[in-house]
């Protein structure tokens, strides 16, 4: 555990506002899957069950100074952060690799299609918080299947060397597509790999959005005061397929799904308020029927929005193109835009 | 680290006032480009394998921790996908990151994060995030180096989508082309002809705007044939123009410094003029950036030439240990072999 003093317990409005952001993530998540199935889309990667681990962790960036380095499967983290989920979606539409959202602004890192790719982007700019004399945090985001590649070593490595400001968020949902955890980390835990980097770590329920909370605003309080990289392994479920193309019943049973998924943490929330009476079922309902509604929302205006203009291939490979890029720009303008 | 903060990236200092030009070494001359960038841009930082205390193996970034701290020049574990992600997040952070590859060899562990991430963070993110990073890779073989440490791999990276290539064969030509890189909002590979690094050559200080920093550059003017060459290949070609003046050959020697992007209208401009081309380089035949040139020039030039483009380069083999590379590499007799080709061809 991180040896800082414990955050204040959330409060009322702040456990209403997570359900309403992971009853939103929820709704646009399973929309998603239909809108593929449908042909709206070509293709999703579902966080189904994360919502808590994503919501949670996404919900202690302070935009005005952090930074998030998500992966492909963020969509919870996104919602909590506030980026423009039309132009999140964008990405699974095809319409641009790294999204339609502007990056800088939101605070967000483009959609990152490379596992583990962004691991290290975000030693690098928590390092430059440090070197610039800022307070900012990174929070890199990966899975238990990413914790095999070599550039989360050295990342870990890197971080735990130059005390980086940075927090890892490890959600480990049990599975990198077909290949259970316990084939893919050896020794059975991203957390415990830490402690080898000089980093602190913890482990964490990430269906309960609570502890997750509590967990990443205690590794943010650190790492912003100097104390150097947090490791948070947040245990999820996996609920749904890899993609909207994986095939789950492959390699898991409808059993193994019931017995290992745990409770859902958007139920898991939902008691919660109930008994504590932070919120009652009206505040539920309303809070579902307002998802329904944003992800409606979403659709209606990811479908309003068509494919980019060819030109653009070219546009944004440099900041300054070269000769070669131009005149190819130019003969596809001739060639295919007949102009 | 020390306690040496920098304030605020992206501001830009004034440069030093233009000194005499002086004798230096193409180390030297590297060395003074890198504290000049470091005087004149505050977001600028230098990292990699040794190169704070010891100043690089070949001691290119000597004394400039001492000068400028040890928060701007900085060691890093040894691990090249490290060095080159982690550069992909300070220049996301604002910084003008740049990063050493101990040696060419060395970049292949790092070749995820320089395609897919340096090369591309600026099409992904539309723009908005920028990725200018200078990536300083000693270059080429010559020194007798063990196996990893003398790899040619411009034609790599110039077939990668976001980058652009250069590589300088004098000193005069490193410390401008290194200056005027590092000043690019894109990123740039620096390849730095390693068995170059102890020749010295005069060098004049201040910028010599992009006219001068851009394309290639006609090393020595003939017009019999065109050597076009690039780095280490360009003294060589340069020893090989003397030798054939002796036999009344007047060569050309088009120096092409940048190898991304290929300087075209240089190229044809040259050809133009002496109707033959032969092309150098150290790295193997096979897809080699010879095929490219060869390409540019006959598409450009195929009425006027008198002969194929001819192409005299390194063998589809792994880079031989230091005893063969006298045979691997480009000599002068092949080189002059090559010339013989493209004057003697007949339209058959």
């Amino acid at each position: 555990m991180p040896a800082t003093t414990d955050p204040p317990a959330l409060t009322a409005p702040e456990l209403r506002e997570l359900y309403r952001l992971m009853a939103a993530t929820r709704a646009l998540d399973t929309a998603a899957v239909a809108w593929q199935r449908q042909g709206a889309i070509p293709g999703f990667a579902p966080q189904l069950g994360q919502e808590a681990a994503q919501v949670g962790s996404g919900f202690v960036v302070d935009r005005r100074r952090d930074f998030a380095f998500p992966t492909y499967r963020e969509l919870g983290v996104a919602r909590a952060m506030g980026v423009d989920m039309v132009g999140y979606m964008a990405t699974h539409k095809a319409l641009w690799h790294g999204g339609l959202y502007d990056p800088a602004q939101s605070r967000f890192a483009p959609v990152q299609a490379v596992v583990a790719g962004s691991v290290l982007h975000a030693v690098g700019w928590a390092h430059g918080q440090t070197l610039a004399g800022h307070d900012g945090v990174a929070l890199s985001y990966f899975g238990d299947g990413a914790s095999s590649q070599g550039d989360v070593h050295e990342a870990m490595n890197f971080a735990g060397v130059l005390r980086a400001p940075v927090v890892f968020f490890v959600q480990n949902n049990g599975w990198a597509i077909s290949v259970p955890t316990e084939r893919q980390v050896a020794g059975g835990s991203v957390a415990a790999r830490a402690a080898g980097y000089g980093i602190v770590s913890e482990r964490v329920d990430g269906n309960d959005v609570v502890a997750v909370v509590e967990a990443t605003r205690r590794a943010f309080a650190q790492a912003r005061s100097g104390g150097g990289p947090v490791l948070i392994e947040a245990m999820t479920y996996r609920r749904g397929p890899h993609s909207t193309s994986d095939d789950p019943g492959r390699y898991r049973s409808l059993e193994d799904e019931r017995r290992d998924a745990g409770t859902d943490p958007l139920e898991r929330l939902a008691q919660q308020l109930l008994r504590t009476g932070a919120a009652d079922q009206a505040f539920l309902e309303e809070a579902r029927s307002a998802a329904a509604a944003d992800a409606e929302q979403v659709r209606t205006k990811l479908a309003a929005l068509g494919p980019r203009p060819g030109r653009e291939m070219f546009e944004f490979v440099y900041q300054e193109p070269t000769g070669a890029l131009k005149s190819q720009a130019a003969a596809w303008r001739v060639e295919s835009e007949h102009v | 680290m020390s306690e040496t903060t920098i304030a605020a990236p992206g501001r830009t200092g004034a440069d030093p006032e233009p000194a005499a030009p002086r004798q230096l070494s193409m180390q030297q001359a590297l060395n003074l480009a890198l504290a000049d960038i470091l005087a004149t841009d505050p977001a600028a930082v230098v990292l990699g394998e040794d190169v704070g205390t010891l100043g690089g193996v070949f001691r290119v970034t000597d004394g400039l921790q001492g000068r400028f701290g040890a928060a701007r020049v900085f060691d890093t574990p040894l691990a090249e996908s490290g060095i080159l992600g982690m550069s992909v997040g300070l220049a996301m952070a604002g910084f003008h990151p740049l990063p050493e590859v101990q040696f060419d060899g060395f970049a292949y562990p790092a070749v995820n994060q320089i395609v897919c991430q340096i090369g591309r963070m600026n099409y992904r993110s539309r723009g908005t995030l920028p990725m200018p990073i200078t990536l300083r890779v000693p270059s080429f073989g010559g020194i007798r180096a063990p196996e990893h440490h003398g790899e040619s791999l411009e034609a790599l990276f110039a077939h990668v989508p976001g980058l652009k290539v250069v590589s300088p064969s004098t000193p005069e030509e490193a410390y401008h082309l290194l200056r005027y890189a590092a000043a690019r909002p894109d990123p740039v590979i620096f390849m730095e002809p390693k068995s170059r690094y102890w020749q010295k050559g005069e060098v004049s200080t201040g910028r010599r705007g992009a006219d001068g920093d851009l394309g290639s550059r006609v090393a020595r003017p003939g017009k019999h044939v065109t050597l076009i060459a690039w780095g280490a290949m360009v003294a060589r070609c340069l020893q090989v123009a003397e030798l054939a003046a002796e036999d009344g050959i007047e060569v050309e020697v088009l120096d092409l410094r940048w190898l991304k992007p290929l300087d075209a209208e240089g190229l044809a401009a040259s050809v133009r003029r002496t109707r033959r081309a032969v092309v150098v380089h150290e790295a193997p035949l096979t897809s080699g950036l010879g095929a490219e040139v060869a390409a540019l020039v006959t598409e450009r030039c195929f009425d006027t030439l008198r002969a194929p483009v001819e192409r005299v380069t390194g063998f589809d083999v792994p880079y031989p240990s230091g005893d063969l590379e006298d045979e691997y590499i480009p000599n002068i007799d092949r080189i002059l072999f090559g010339i013989q080709r493209v004057l003697e061809y007949r339209r058959g």
